[in-house]
């Protein structure tokens, strides 16, 4: 007797299907053979977009790339971008920029939970995180006036402090998120019908975890503590105490309960940098930068006591002609900031640098160099590596998208599977097809 | 994050990513490609070369370069115990290079995604295809000689006529400012 295999092609619009990606399943019978991953069909040329840009106008960009959690991908960028360029943000800006990360990361969680939930047939789940999520959504609306296409970090800062009543108005809804997170908890974790579809089902090993290059929640539900967070870590995360949930089995059961457990840890850490946050400026200070006229003046007033402290804004008006006798500025490029809005609306002064800013070839410019840096995504190392040759736009930007890895793996996942566990496993996934296309 | 960079010719590339794999560096953490044709060859529009005193970076020998980054990751602990590893290979158009797919898996759609965009073949993988665009594209969109505002044969109007995005910035590319 022969065996004979069909071919079957899911995506890549179908409704089982986050985004568009085809996925071509060989089959015999109703187990899958073999399995072809499909995917490019929300290219839209990140990378050579952002060489065309200048080096501010890039960031929007990254908003698209895993919309889930956006303002994750946004200070990835700008770390990269400020590693090439020397700078430090200042303390606040960047506590403040990892309570952005963390609110993105419990929404980029909830909504993997909630889809991933939804499609195996929970639909209360689904309502109650997408509930939850939408409380997060409204605080970062709050945050940067936008829920999804938030471009809030900026090279050498944040667009904005946070507004006020932030903290206040996340301690309220805190508890919501827990109550609705626990409500999905018990009517998900020892839910007979839940568990027969994801417990033993898509198991990755640890050494193919590690074969195939999959971090984030993916990797540490195999066993391996890895997050860039603890590994590497960026901003003020060594200074904040979080725990790292691992799985076992690495199968969807534990996929699911390490997103789970991240979800609290993430909640807390927000916590703590409401606690821990100092005042002070959240960018670096564009204007605090005066021009060298001012300097002058201040001078033959007597009043040289703040002159070490503060940052010369050298004349421009020659384009760029003086600023060869300056060249200590151009690590510490004041260009490279972008001045606040309150200035920018506020003051003639503010506006005409607003303009210097965006005017072409006036802009931020970052010195010659390479930088790769990596930040903790939602779905795992999400990591730039910019190139820049000195002009007002990256010469190359390369993003390492974390769920490239993972679905390169899938098949694998697949293999011997049931076609009905296909929605299972590749909703553990968390497929972002923004970040996977680019 | 702490890493070392080291420059390898193309022909010994597989030797030392071999190697470097067998001194523990289990994880391919990214493998890319930059086309170094104009770099620091770019039209200085308003002299910004005078804001460098040093001048503009060196141009390359080569003109691409593939990055191989590699990091050991310790399973128990999820730390890293040796700092992380660039390893950059020069290559040229004609060079041959070898693929890692027996080293690293992942390597596979990693090279499939350098052939699409840079147009660099593997001479062990003779039928590569294109990771995320299609076969029928012409061209690859990453070397800094494809034009951004390019038509191509699936998309886009019969006629051939150039995109016209105003987000492009093509104005501002090729206009030097006056």
């Amino acid at each position: 007797m022969t065996r004979k295999t069909y071919f079957l092609n899911m995506g890549p619009a179908h409704p089982a299907m986050h985004g568009v990606v085809r996925l071509i399943l060989e089959l015999e019978g109703e187990r899958i053979i073999n399995t072809e991953v499909e995917i490019g069909y929300l290219h839209r040329a990140f990378e050579k977009h952002a060489e065309t840009e200048t080096w501010n106008n890039a960031i929007p960009y990254t908003d698209r790339l895993n919309y889930v959690s956006p303002l994750i991908n946004n200070v990835g960028f700008c770390l990269a971008a400020e590693k090439i360029a020397g700078l430090t943000v200042p303390e606040r800006g960047q506590y403040i920029r990892v309570i952005a990360c963390e609110i993105s990361r419990v929404a980029d969680h909830l909504t993997c939970i909630g889809a991933n939930a939804m499609e195996l047939g929970a639909f209360t789940v689904f309502l109650y995180l997408m509930e939850a999520r939408e409380l997060l959504y409204r605080l970062i609306d709050d945050l940067c006036g936008a829920r999804v296409t938030t471009d809030y970090a900026r090279i050498g800062g944040v667009k904005a402090d946070l507004p006020v009543g932030f903290a206040e108005k996340f301690r309220a809804i805190a508890p919501q998120i827990r109550k609705l997170v626990a409500d999905s908890e018990a009517l998900l974790t020892k839910n007979r019908i839940f568990l027969d579809r994801v417990e033993g089902v898509g198991v990755l090993s640890r050494e193919d975890g590690l074969a195939y290059g999959i971090t984030g929640p993916f990797l540490r539900s195999t066993g391996i503590p890895y997050d860039v967070r603890r590994a590497h870590p960026y901003l003020v995360y060594d200074r904040l105490d979080f725990e790292i949930p691992v799985g076992s089995r690495g199968d969807n059961l534990d996929r699911y309960l390490v997103r789970l457990a991240e979800i609290e840890q993430s909640l807390r850490l927000v916590e703590q940098c409401f606690k821990a946050m100092p005042e002070g400026p959240h960018s670096l200070a564009a204007w605090d930068m005066k021009d060298a006229f001012n300097f002058q003046d201040m001078g033959k007033n007597g009043n040289t006591a703040l002159l070490p402290r503060c940052l010369a804004n050298t004349c421009r008006t020659l384009a760029g002609a003086g600023r060869d006798k300056a060249p200590g500025l151009l690590v510490q490029d004041p260009a490279l900031v972008m001045p606040p809005k309150e200035e920018t609306y506020g003051s003639i002064e503010g506006l005409m640098n607003q303009f210097e800013r965006v005017m072409w070839s006036w802009g931020a410019r970052i010195p010659a160099g390479e930088a790769y840096h990596a930040v903790e995504g939602g779905n795992g190392e999400l990591g730039f590596h910019i190139v820049s040759d000195g002009s007002d736009r990256a010469y190359r930007v390369r993003c390492r998208p974390p769920c490239l890895f993972i679905m390169a793996a899938l098949p694998k996942l697949l293999k011997g599977s049931y076609v009905a566990d296909v929605v299972a496993t590749f909703g553990s996934v968390n497929m972002i097809a923004g970040e996977l296309d680019r | 994050m702490i890493s070392e960079t080291r420059t390898v010719a193309c022909a010994q590339a597989l030797d030392t990513l071999s190697r470097l794999k067998a001194e523990g560096y289990n994880l391919l953490v990214d493998l890319t490609a930059l086309d170094y044709s104009v770099y620091g060859k770019r039209p200085a529009s308003m002299g910004w070369e005078q804001n460098f005193p040093s001048g503009a970076p060196a141009p390359r020998p080569e003109r691409f370069e593939l990055v191989y980054r590699l990091a050991s990751l310790d399973p128990v602990t999820g730390l890293e115990a040796k700092p992380r590893v660039e390893v950059r290979v020069s290559c040229g158009e004609g060079s041959s290079l070898l693929s890692v797919m027996s080293l690293w898996p992942n390597a596979d759609w990693l090279e499939r995604e350098v052939w699409d965009m840079f147009g660099i073949k593997f001479a062990d993988r003779p039928g590569i295809k294109r990771l995320l665009l299609y076969e029928e594209f012409v061209g690859h969109p990453l070397r800094k000689d494809y034009p951004v505002n390019k038509r191509q044969p699936l998309i886009g109007p019969k006629s051939g006529e150039l995109a016209g995005s105003p987000s492009f910035n093509i104005a501002r590319q090729e206009i030097p400012f006056e």
